[in-house]
């Protein structure tokens, strides 16, 4: 037996072949149930899990359609949050950690040194540690604008949709920072001062000559981001002004951890709606995901 | 040569210098940014918890001094005590797990047998989906056969606990899975044509050649599954919320299945007059995950020496 799975014959290949077909298909029943059980009506969840959708208990598009507004809080405005927080945070992340990286490397003062270790540092405290106090500071920090409907100078708090990348990029720094001064540490400074002898001054180096080449990092750390981010529950949850913005997990978790009738079917519609998303995203960029995972924990 | 190495070593220090000087100049740019979020978003948090730890608050305006007396109530807290040797026993189980399953399933897609790109794609797919939609996934699976048996998953601490178990390796197995992957393709070809030689059986060639080379990927995987273990906050208070509670004679409430970020998170809460408590909870768990986090990045760094 032993040697017939390890022997590179012919048969066990086809063997495994076999085994984790049957294996990848189990794998996927979990996401197919909540398919099935999304044309369900509430009552046949729980009693028939597994069985696909009869003339009694199927109905159609029903679910999907009160999941739109179910709780009465529209679906896609949390989409539309999710999608705004994921993306400008991913960002920002990326641009602000990636210059500050290699500011670290190349000035490579004592602040510097400083600011590196309090990012590794910062990867080993669980976010349970400055839940509270983040979510406190984030409501007393303002940051000033200038609004064009008033013409009047005016400020906003970081417990908003288009404020809260500030707390991810804070939060989030430790990892990125790190991962970045890696790659930074193992570029030939040659190239770098072979530009500035041609008159590039650090602001074009950085983003004509250095950026470029930190491309597979960049992709492994923003993947890595966008994965924390758009799953993320809590932190949003704690620092968002609730009943204003929900994000896709908080609007799960709203609907599901509200007592009172919950109804399965509507749940299970708007999980597979937030799955859709991800699952597209996975497929198309599978290649960057996956090599962005692996150089991701080798590092971190 | 001997006469070059200076001489070269010499003006890179001062073409160094130089860039360094520059961009310097450039910090506001660069560094501002990160540095002032990062002291909004992590530092002064940091620092505040742990002074609040040592206070009684309810908000962070009226918090008063009262020394250690949240630490004592905290390790003397029976709920708390029941989390950590749940939690515990949950990290241990699911590490062993995880890093079994991850590592044959490697294994076998490195062996050259068709299909192992879809397979992968597979096995990594449940990784991206979040904590809290993945423990309502669950529950509805796990209700939907239990129910036959006229129980639930809210009902029994034990079917909770493999509950729990079952949802995280379904979500981590792929994550390790690529990583060990990524290794097991690193490991020289020539190494194991030359075990096979000299007549060593897949066994052997297994442990006495592969691991050992694949021992990086290893460590970083059984830490990570460690520390995300430990840390399990979304899966656990979708899956069943700590349910179901026991009641000690003494009054207290024992979630059976409450993990600890889970119990940090409550204490905070569900009851505001024990926010300095759960402060302090959450400065012992830090400690907790630091230490690990520091093993590991000590044992890896140990191991990039040596390679």
């Amino acid at each position: 037996m032993n040697r017939s799975v390890f022997r590179n014959s012919k048969k066990s290949k086809t063997f495994l072949t076999i085994l984790f077909a049957v294996i990848s298909i189990i794998y996927i029943l979990p996401i197919v149930t909540v398919l099935i059980n999304s044309f369900k009506a509430n009552a046949y969840i729980n009693t028939e899990t597994f069985a696909l959708p009869t003339e009694e208990s199927y109905v159609g598009l029903d679910n999907y359609i009160k999941g739109m507004n179910y709780g009465n809080y529209p679906f896609f405005k949390a989409v539309g949050y999710s999608l705004v927080i994921t993306i400008f945070s991913t960002a920002l992340i990326l641009i602000c950690t990636s210059m500050a990286a290699w500011y670290i490397t190349r000035v490579n003062s004592r602040f510097c040194k400083l600011v590196y270790l309090m990012c590794v540092f910062s990867m080993v405290v669980p976010f349970q540690m400055v839940m509270f106090t983040l979510a406190k500071t984030a409501d007393s920090v303002h940051i000033p604008y200038y609004s064009f409907l008033s013409h009047s100078l005016e400020s906003v708090g970081l417990n908003t949709p288009w404020t809260i990348p500030i707390i991810y990029l804070g939060f989030g720094a430790g990892l990125a920072v790190f991962m970045f001064a890696g790659f930074v540490k193992s570029l030939p400074v040659e190239i770098e001062e072979a530009a500035a002898i041609d008159g590039c001054g650090p602001f074009r180096t950085f983003f004509m000559v250095v950026l470029p080449m930190l491309k597979p990092t960049l992709i492994s750390v923003g993947v890595l981001e966008i994965m924390w981010i758009w799953n993320d529950y809590l932190l949003p949850y704690l620092v968002l002004d609730r009943t204003k913005y929900m994000t896709i997990p908080i609007l799960i978790q709203y609907q599901k951890g509200s007592y009172g009738a919950v109804d399965l079917g509507v749940t299970m519609a708007l999980i597979l709606l937030s799955i859709v998303p991800i699952i597209i995203f996975y497929l198309t960029c599978q290649r960057h995901i996956i090599k962005g995972v692996a150089a991701g924990a080798v590092k971190g | 040569m001997e006469q070059k190495k200076p001489k070269k070593r010499h003006s890179l220090a001062v073409n160094g210098n130089m860039l360094s000087g520059t961009i310097r100049k450039w910090f506001p740019l660069f560094l501002l940014p990160t540095v002032a979020a990062f002291a909004i978003g992590f530092v002064y948090p940091f620092i505040k918890g742990i002074y609040l730890s040592f206070c009684n608050f309810k908000t962070t305006s009226n918090a008063k001094f009262v020394g250690l007396e949240n630490y004592i109530k905290a390790l003397s807290d029976s709920s708390f005590m029941h989390s950590f040797w749940f939690t515990a026993l949950f990290a241990i189980v699911s590490l062993v797990l995880i890093n079994v399953i991850a590592f044959a399933v490697a294994y076998a897609l490195t062996r050259g047998i068709k299909g192992s790109n879809i397979f992968r794609t597979v096995f990594f797919m449940p990784n991206l989906i979040g904590g809290i939609v993945l423990g309502y996934i669950w529950s509805m699976i796990f209700d939907g056969i239990l129910s036959r048996y006229g129980t639930s998953i809210l009902l029994d601490s034990t079917l909770g606990f493999w509950g729990l178990i079952i949802l995280m390796c379904w979500q981590q197995i792929g994550y390790m899975m690529i990583i060990y992957i990524a290794g097991l393709q690193s490991v020289p070809e020539e190494l194991i044509e030359a075990a096979k030689i000299d007549g060593a059986n897949g066994w052997q060639t297994l442990f006495h050649v592969t691991i050992p080379c694949v021992m990086p990927s290893i460590t970083i995987c059984t830490f990570l599954s460690l520390t995300n273990g430990f840390k399990l906050f979304d899966q656990n208070m979708a899956l069943n919320g700590g349910q179901p509670f026991e009641f000690l004679a003494d009054g207290n409430v024992i979630k059976t299945t409450e993990m600890l970020a889970l119990n940090i998170y409550n204490t905070f809460y569900q009851n505001s007059n024990s926010r300095g408590v759960g402060q302090a909870k959450a400065v012992i768990f830090f400690l907790l995950v630091a230490a690990l986090g520091l093993i590991q990045l000590n044992a890896t760094r140990k191991k990039e020496v040596q390679q």
